[in-house]
Parts: C-alpha cells; structure tokens; sequence
C-alpha cells in the first residue's frame, strides 16, 4: 500500500486552476520530488496536502486514511511534516527554542501543569532539549543552537527547518525547495542530508529547482506543468521524455 | 536555580522595601496600585506579549472580577472568597465563549473586537444601574479574611497583593519557559509553522485568553476589597489602554518588561505631581521619547545591552 494517495486533486485560486484533476502515490520510504517550471503548483500541492487550504475537488490519503480537510495540526500529528519555500521559522526564538516547538507532538504538558512547573514538567522539558538537541546535530546545527534564530544566514534558516520538522519524528516529510538560494557546498551537504533522511526510514516529498540534485538523489520524479501532471516516473526517463524536456526549453 | 534568580532577587526587594521604608506613602499607598498593574500588565504580557494577540478590553475582566465581588458581598450576602470563586468562575465561561470567535481575528480586526468587548462591558458598568449602582459604582465592601485574620490595614493589603503579584510574575515566568510558553510563541512566530508543527493553534489561544482573564478578574475582586469601593471609571477604555502602554513600554514578550512598564506608568504620575498642570504633558513626552529610542521596550532594550557588553567583555578576556 502506498503511503501517500492523492486523487483527482483540484485547486482553483478564482479563475486560475493551480492544479487540475492530479493523481498519484508515493510509496513508503523513498525520494519522491516534484519539478516543474515557476507557477506550476507546487508549493499549491504542498499548501493542500497539509490542508493550509481545502482543496477544490479532490482526495488526499495518508496510509489509507483520508485527510482531506483534516486541520493541518491533526494531519501534523498522523506524521506529516513539512519545510516552507518562503521560510517560516519562528524568528522570535532561539534556534533549540524553534526546534523544541518542532517536539510539541512529542511531549504534553499543559497550561495549567507549565504554570505551576510540576516535577513531570521539568523532567519532559529536559527530555525535550536532549530531542532537539539531537535533531540540531543531525542538520550539524549544534553550535547555533542558542543562537536567536533571527541572527543566522538564510542556508542555516533553511537547515533549521528541516530540525524542526525532524524533531517531530514524521513519516512523511514535505521539503519546499530547500536548496533554493544555498550554495555548492550547502547543496552537497544537503543532497547528503537528504538521503541520511530516507536511510532513518522517513519518506521525503521533495520540490527542487536544481536538477541535478533531483535527478542524483530522487527514486522517482513527478513533473507538473500548469497544475497537471505532465510525466512521472525514474529519474533517468523523466530526462528522456521529450514532453518534459519541451515543457523546459519552452519556458 | 539560574532560571529564577532574577524572580528570587525581585522578590526580596519587594519583601524588603516595607522593612526599609516604614510607613511610607509610595509603599503603602501607591505600592499596593503598583500591584494590581503589575498583575494586569503580566496577564496582558502572556497573550500580548508571547502570543501576539493584542487586546484592548483587558480591564473588561478586571472590571467584572470587581463589580462580581462587590454585587455579590454587597447586595448578596455572599463570603467575600465564595463571590471572587463565583467572578472568576463567571469570567471563565464569559472569556471561554467570547475566545474562539474573537481570536479568530487578526490585527486591526482583533483590536477593534477587543476594543469592543471592553466598551461593552463598561457600558453595562455605567447603565445597569440596579445592579451596578451607575455611574457611582458601590462602596462599603465588607472586610476580606485570610485563615480568620482580617485584612484592614495597607499594610496587610501589602502582603496580600505582594503575595498574588509575586505568584503572577513566577507563573509567567514558568509559562514562558515551557511548551505552552514555547507554543504562544510559535504562534506569535508564524502562525502556520505552528499549526504544521501539530500545535492547535486556535485551542491554545483561547486558554490563554481565559488563564489571562481569570488572573485579571481575581485581581478585580481583591482590588475592589481593598479600595472598598467600585466604579466605572476604573475599568474604562482608557485603562485597558494604559494596561498595553505598560506591557509595550517595558516590552513585548518579556515577563519583567511587564514589571517595569507597569511600575513605571504607577509612578510616573505620583513622581510628575509636582508638575501640576503640565503632568500629563511631560507624562506623554516621556512616553514617546522611550518608544522612538528604545521602540523594544525600555527593559528588553536594556537586558539586551547589558547581555552585548557582558559578551564583549567575555569574549575579551
Ligand atoms: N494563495 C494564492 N492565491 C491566489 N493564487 C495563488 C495562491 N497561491 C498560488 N497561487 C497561484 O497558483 C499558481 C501556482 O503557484 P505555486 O504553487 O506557488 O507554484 P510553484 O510552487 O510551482 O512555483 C501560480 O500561478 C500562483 O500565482
Ligand atoms: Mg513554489
């Protein structure tokens, strides 16, 4: 069974169709990326998978149950997590803070018990930093980790994230461009975390503009254009496929 | 304990203060307003300040806490601790209602809600007459006691308000340093990330709106006993608008900025007294020149300073 299944999904924005009747499913544990040109709906698919908004038709099942218009905070804890194009990291926080927000699903004091610090409060708080802690080295983000998030360059907001989202301990893991605006090295140690990412065991939907990156670490290759689905498959046939190829060159 | 000793210190020179200054009326008198501000302006703080959902009702529920415990002792005969229950309980549901609809808006749209909801209620301070006695409020609320000691003198208030402010402050504290806390700031953050990070964004909202109320509604009751005395003019828009001028001008986000800001704008109006005609003028002057050079709040911008120097300094050696 595949652990993602999306069916004759749609999303009108007024008059636009961001994404037309697409259907597809991810099995588990792989790299699934998603390409396509500027505008072809991407970060839209993002946006309906994680119900930031309802889709306008369709389906959307997560191991064989349906999520479609679940709260995004209840699809976050079936273990879909997610990293934003335009970064959304909480930059009134620390960079451990960020990621301890990330351990919300995995810890549960309330209100009331966090008022009066009681002792199963401090004993989860310590828990909590020893998880984030381990989720920032993994990115290699140790050092930072009570930096204020605001004060760190943008590759290093962008690794952040995925702590963050890591730190939730997800099944599915939705990446928006995260090589967007890194550099040669930043892009290798990426592509690796990428990978280390897939070898824990958690499957990575991944949207990227660099396609090299795409066609070296994805197992397969989903290509939008217009909000359709235009060709889907190994890396290697999505290079050959003529279609693919003229909708590229003919941007 | 690291974590508390900026509480431990603040708390011993509010222990200490009467000791060092006996019988003094900026202790006793102008002490105990500084209290319930302090109250207030950390109530405020905790949605304001680390959730980001700005209000401008707040005194609605400080207003409901007092007039609660006034109408009930007063015209009900009910014990003084049973009316403030009985306030706080009536707030609870009020603020648990209200939470969802209003939070729901954001910005400009969530400050005019919030502006409204306090308008209302002062409306129905000034105009249920009945029960709230008008525009003249009601006066002789009978004495509080705590374990059959009565609380009759400023003295005794000191303790009581030093006691509940103190508990305040350290709540505050705790919640800031927690998952709740850390989950209000989330939100303050980006509230999508939060929401995509499993956090219900809307749940946690509405508990602190209602944890913020009932902490304003008990000091209502306390203030209304210990002035002995409630009318509308202590619960208007103007306050709530002074509660947010202390959180902003102590600074946004910060437990102790609450503090300051609220002993500040206590003071300040004592301290100008000698001014006379122009106190009000050099009161907003002086407000302007902190928000233009020090727009993160006079205590943020400060610890912020002091943390660089001390960085320096240690980076140095
Ligand atoms: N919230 C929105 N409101 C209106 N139009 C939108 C919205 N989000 C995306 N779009 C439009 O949908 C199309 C797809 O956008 P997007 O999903 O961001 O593309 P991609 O991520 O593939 O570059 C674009 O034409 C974009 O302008
Ligand atoms: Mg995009």
């Amino acid at each position: 069974m595949a652990l993602l299944d999306v069916k004759n999904l749609g999303k009108k924005f007024g008059g636009l169709k961001a994404i037309s009747d697409l259907s597809f499913s991810v099995p588990e544990n792989i790299i699934f990326s998603i390409i396509g040109p500027n505008g072809a709906g991407k970060t839209t698919l993002f946006n309906l998978l994680t119900n930031i908004y309802p889709p306008t038709s369709g389906s959307i099942f997560y191991n064989g149950r349906e999520i479609t218009r679940m709260p995004p905070y209840r699809i976050a804890r079936l273990g879909i997590s997610r990293t934003f194009q335009n970064l959304q990291v909480f930059l009134n926080m620390s960079a451990i803070e960020n990621v301890m927000v990330g351990c919300h699903l995995r810890s549960k004091s309330g209100l009331m018990a966090s008022a009066i610090r009681l002792p199963s409060v401090i004993r989860e708080e310590k828990e909590v930093r020893r998880m984030a802690e381990k989720a920032l080295e993994f990115c290699g983000l140790s050092e930072f980790s009570h930096k204020p998030a605001a004060g760190l360059p943008y590759g290093l907001l962008k690794k952040l994230e995925v702590a963050r989202s890591l730190a939730s301990k997800p099944r599915l893991l939705l990446m928006d461009e995260p090589a967007a605006g890194l550099n040669d090295t930043e892009t290798t140690e990426l592509c690796g975390l990428i990978r280390q990412i897939r070898d824990s065991g958690i499957t990575v939907l991944l949207v990227e503009h660099n396609m090299s990156l795409v066609m070296e670490i994805s197992d397969k290759v989903l290509v939008l254009n217009y909000g359709k689905l235009l060709a889907h498959g190994a890396p290697k046939d999505i290079q050959e496929n003529p279609e693919v190829v003229a909708a590229y060159l003919g941007e | 304990m690291k974590r508390l000793s900026g509480f431990v210190l603040f708390a011993l020179a509010c222990i200490a203060t009467p000791f060092i200054f006996p019988d003094n009326y900026y202790v006793t008198v102008v002490g105990l307003t500084i209290f319930v501000n302090i109250i207030l302006a950390v109530s405020l703080n905790l949605l304001m300040g680390y959730a980001g959902q700005i209000s401008l009702g707040h005194a609605a529920f400080f207003g409901l806490g007092a007039y609660s415990s006034a109408i009930l002792t007063i015209k009900y005969g009910v014990n003084p601790w049973a009316a403030m229950a009985a306030g706080a309980l009536f707030v609870l549901v009020l603020s648990y209602v209200l939470a969802r609809p209003i939070l729901r808006l954001k910005g400009h749209y969530l400050a005019m809600a919030t502006l409204g909801l306090g308008i209302i209620v002062h409306i129905f301070f000034v105009q249920a007459d009945q029960l709230t006695g008008g525009p003249d409020g009601i006066s002789g609320l009978p004495t509080l006691s705590l374990f059959g000691v009565p609380i009759d003198s400023d003295m005794k208030w000191y303790w009581v308000l030093c006691s509940y402010m103190l508990l305040s402050v350290l709540f505050s504290l705790n919640i800031a340093d927690s998952r709740a806390g850390r989950a209000l700031s989330a939100i303050h953050g980006s509230d999508i990330a939060a929401e995509t990070m499993g956090i219900n964004t809307s749940k946690v909202k509405s508990h602190i709106f209602v944890f913020s109320a009932l902490m304003a509604s008990v000091a209502g009751s306390l203030f209304a006993h210990q002035q002995n005395f409630v009318s509308p003019e202590s619960f208007s828009f103007f306050f709530s608008i002074e509660l947010v001028t202390m959180v902003v001008l102590g600074g946004l986000g910060s437990t102790f900025g609450a503090v300051i800001g609220a002993f500040l704008l206590s003071i300040l109006p004592e301290v100008l007294i000698v001014f006379e005609d122009f106190e009000v003028l050099i009161f907003g002057a002086i407000l302007i020149v902190i928000m233009i050079f020090l727009p993160e709040g006079l205590f943020v911008a400060l610890r912020n300073k002091a943390t660089m120097l001390l960085s320096r300094r240690l980076g140095e050696s």
